[in-house]
């Protein structure tokens, strides 16, 4: 444990300072950002009213169009001289996003992004390869930081030129790698092309996240590179990557509580539900001063796992993010997450979990196939074992997704490799008929 | 036993020239060709005087490529030759999943190439039956 005076505080201590964090939050937000006030006195709340964490549940939420709205930096509430970095969002699903961050923020970050890396074990002896990329996306720099806090060699390789990355992990000795799961499983596809097996190196962990991924992924990944795989989770609207992670029990992600309140709700009453349920991860920051969130519905589907944790920390945890209430595809009237395609694709032996949903229009209709690489060992010469493989997919995705989609088995290899986040659907329905 | 290198193939156009052409381009000389196919994909199986290299090339050059063992017959030139050779792995329990032929390169005789389930055993019986199995070294270089 990085900070053990707050990572294993007591719950009372913990709500205590949540609750002072809060306030200061609220009230910073109240008088300095225009958007809040107006939410706040049209919902008749005022931050001084607030007496107990439960009161939250009375806050306006705030979601991506508010940030949309006042790009750049009409969101922020520190004045530009004390605003010492800003990143964005990659603004695939629209307008991006604009986040700064004060001098004080980013130390913070840095602690939580070495509490994080600590969670996989790390030391000041480990050597962090850093494969997310720099720059605008929070990723690279986000662990940069915390690498560095922690004491850590840190290689700052950021994504592409998979081959040099893979002669960087064996020659510099790396231990640690902070990649996204599908370019983690790229790199050890390109290494055994060098004919250089992973495994035989000293990377002994990964921090993997920025996208959504599987347990069958994950057996995946420690079979492949032999390492600890452990999920972490976070958001440039929040902070970046930081804001929880797994721990070595590997059993949901410790949320940094005296940083972040999280709430569940269900995404269509938005009223809060028992820890337990599922529904939409909802995120208060406590100590941003740059731009503070209050009530950010992130989309995101989980739960919160009840019962403490063995680890020690007491941080409550959120189970491994299922997908995102903006990701999910209805086909047919039924909600398809890609990442349950994918875990159905990782349970079968012969096929790659590479896989891209591809949306087209047959006339009026939405048509649906997913593409399957076959494996790189699989024996091609028979037609009939190669029917069965995609006869197998197709049912499997039908019993586990309750909907029959079409399979299609493409060549090893095809479906391009991503160095950032992976691009698993791919919607053709706005470039005519197929 | 011989073995057969098989190709995974989108049924796209061109595919298989491109196949062709990095082998050609290697200097891998086939021997023997034959294309399955179904609607959306198929399969090519080929026998080729260098089947690991011809893997590697292949691979190298983004197509899904395998070895498969496969048994290789030099068929007597008489009628009733073939059947024969089915009659007796019929009687002995063996599948034959897919069966092609082609003419050996020294022109003499007919060889026929068996995807049986158990090919040690599809040898040996054929062997037994007086049938001429063909050693691999009479196709291609073991590499």
């Amino acid at each position: 444990m990085f900070q053990p005076d707050f990572e294993a505080m007591s719950r009372d201590e913990l709500e205590a300072l949540q609750l002072e964090r809060l306030r200061a939050t609220l009230t910073r937000v109240y008088e300095n950002v225009p958007t809040y006030r107006e939410k706040f006195d049209t919902a008749g709340f005022r931050p001084d009213a607030l007496s107990s964490l439960t009161d939250l549940a009375t806050v306006p939420f705030t979601v991506k169009d508010d940030l949309r709205a006042a790009y750049p930096y009409g969101m922020f509430a520190a004045p530009m001289r004390e605003i010492v970095r800003v990143h964005s969002s990659s603004g695939t699903t629209g307008q991006v996003t604009v986040v700064g961050y004060t001098r004080g923020d980013i130390e913070r970050w840095g602690d939580l992004m070495a509490r994080t890396l600590a969670c996989a074990g790390a030391t000041p002896d480990d050597v962090v390869q850093i494969s997310y990329g720099y720059g605008l996306f929070t990723g690279g720099l986000g662990v940069h930081y915390g690498s560095e806090r922690l004491g850590c060699v840190t290689i700052p390789i950021s994504g592409g030129n998979t081959k040099r990355q893979v002669q960087v992990m064996k020659d510099f000795g790396v231990t640690i790698l902070a990649a996204t799961p599908s370019y983690a499983l790229l790199l050890g596809e390109t290494a055994l092309e060098m004919g250089i097996d992973v495994r035989d190196l000293p990377l002994r962990a990964g921090v993997f996240g920025a996208e959504p991924w599987s347990e069958n992924m994950r057996t995946q990944l420690e079979e492949t590179l032999g390492v600890l795989a452990i999920d972490i989770y976070g958001l440039s609207e929040v902070l970046g990557p930081g804001v929880a992670a797994e721990c070595s029990e590997k059993h949901g992600l410790h949320v940094n509580e005296d940083h972040f309140i999280i709430e569940i709700v269900d995404p269509e009453t938005l009223q809060p539900v028992p820890d337990g349920e599922m529904g939409e991860v909802v995120f208060t920051t406590i100590t941003k001063e740059g731009i503070p969130v209050i009530r950010y519905r992130t989309r995101d589907i989980s739960r919160i796992i009840p019962g403490p944790c063995a680890c020690g920390r007491t941080f409550r945890r959120m189970q491994r993010v299922s997908g995102r209430t903006d990701d999910m595809l209805i086909i047919r009237g039924v909600n398809v997450f890609p990442s349950q395609i994918e875990q159905v694709l990782t349970g079968i032996p012969g096929v790659a979990p590479h896989y891209q949903v591809v949306l087209s229009k047959h006339g009026s209709l939405d048509h649906v196939e997913v593409h399957v690489e076959v494996g790189p060992d699989f024996a091609f010469d028979e037609i009939r074992a190669l029917e069965k493989l995609q006869r197998r997919v197709s049912a499997e995705i039908a019993s586990a997704l309750a909907i029959s989609i079409g399979v299609k088995l493409v060549e090893p290899k095809s479906i391009q490799r991503s160095e950032g986040k992976a691009k698993r659907v791919l919607d053709l329905r706005n470039e005519g008929s197929v | 036993m011989v073995q057969q290198v098989s190709v995974f193939l989108e049924n796209t156009s061109g595919r298989l020239a491109e196949l062709t052409r990095v082998l050609g381009d290697a200097g891998v000389n086939m021997r023997a060709l034959m294309v399955a196919d179904t609607a959306e994909f198929g399969v090519v199986r080929l026998i080729c005087d260098r089947p690991r290299a011809a893997v590697d090339v292949l691979e190298r050059a983004g197509f899904g490529a395998s070895i498969n063992e496969v048994i290789a017959v030099a068929v007597p030139d008489r009628p009733g030759g073939l059947a024969d050779v089915l009659g007796v792995l019929g009687e002995q329990g063996l599948n034959v999943e897919y069966a092609y032929c082609f003419v050996s390169p020294s022109g003499a005789a007919a060889i026929d190439i068996f995807r049986v389930d158990d090919p040690l055993r599809a040898s040996a019986v054929l062997t037994h039956a007086g049938i001429v199995v063909v050693e691999p070294a009479a196709l291609y270089v073991s590499d």
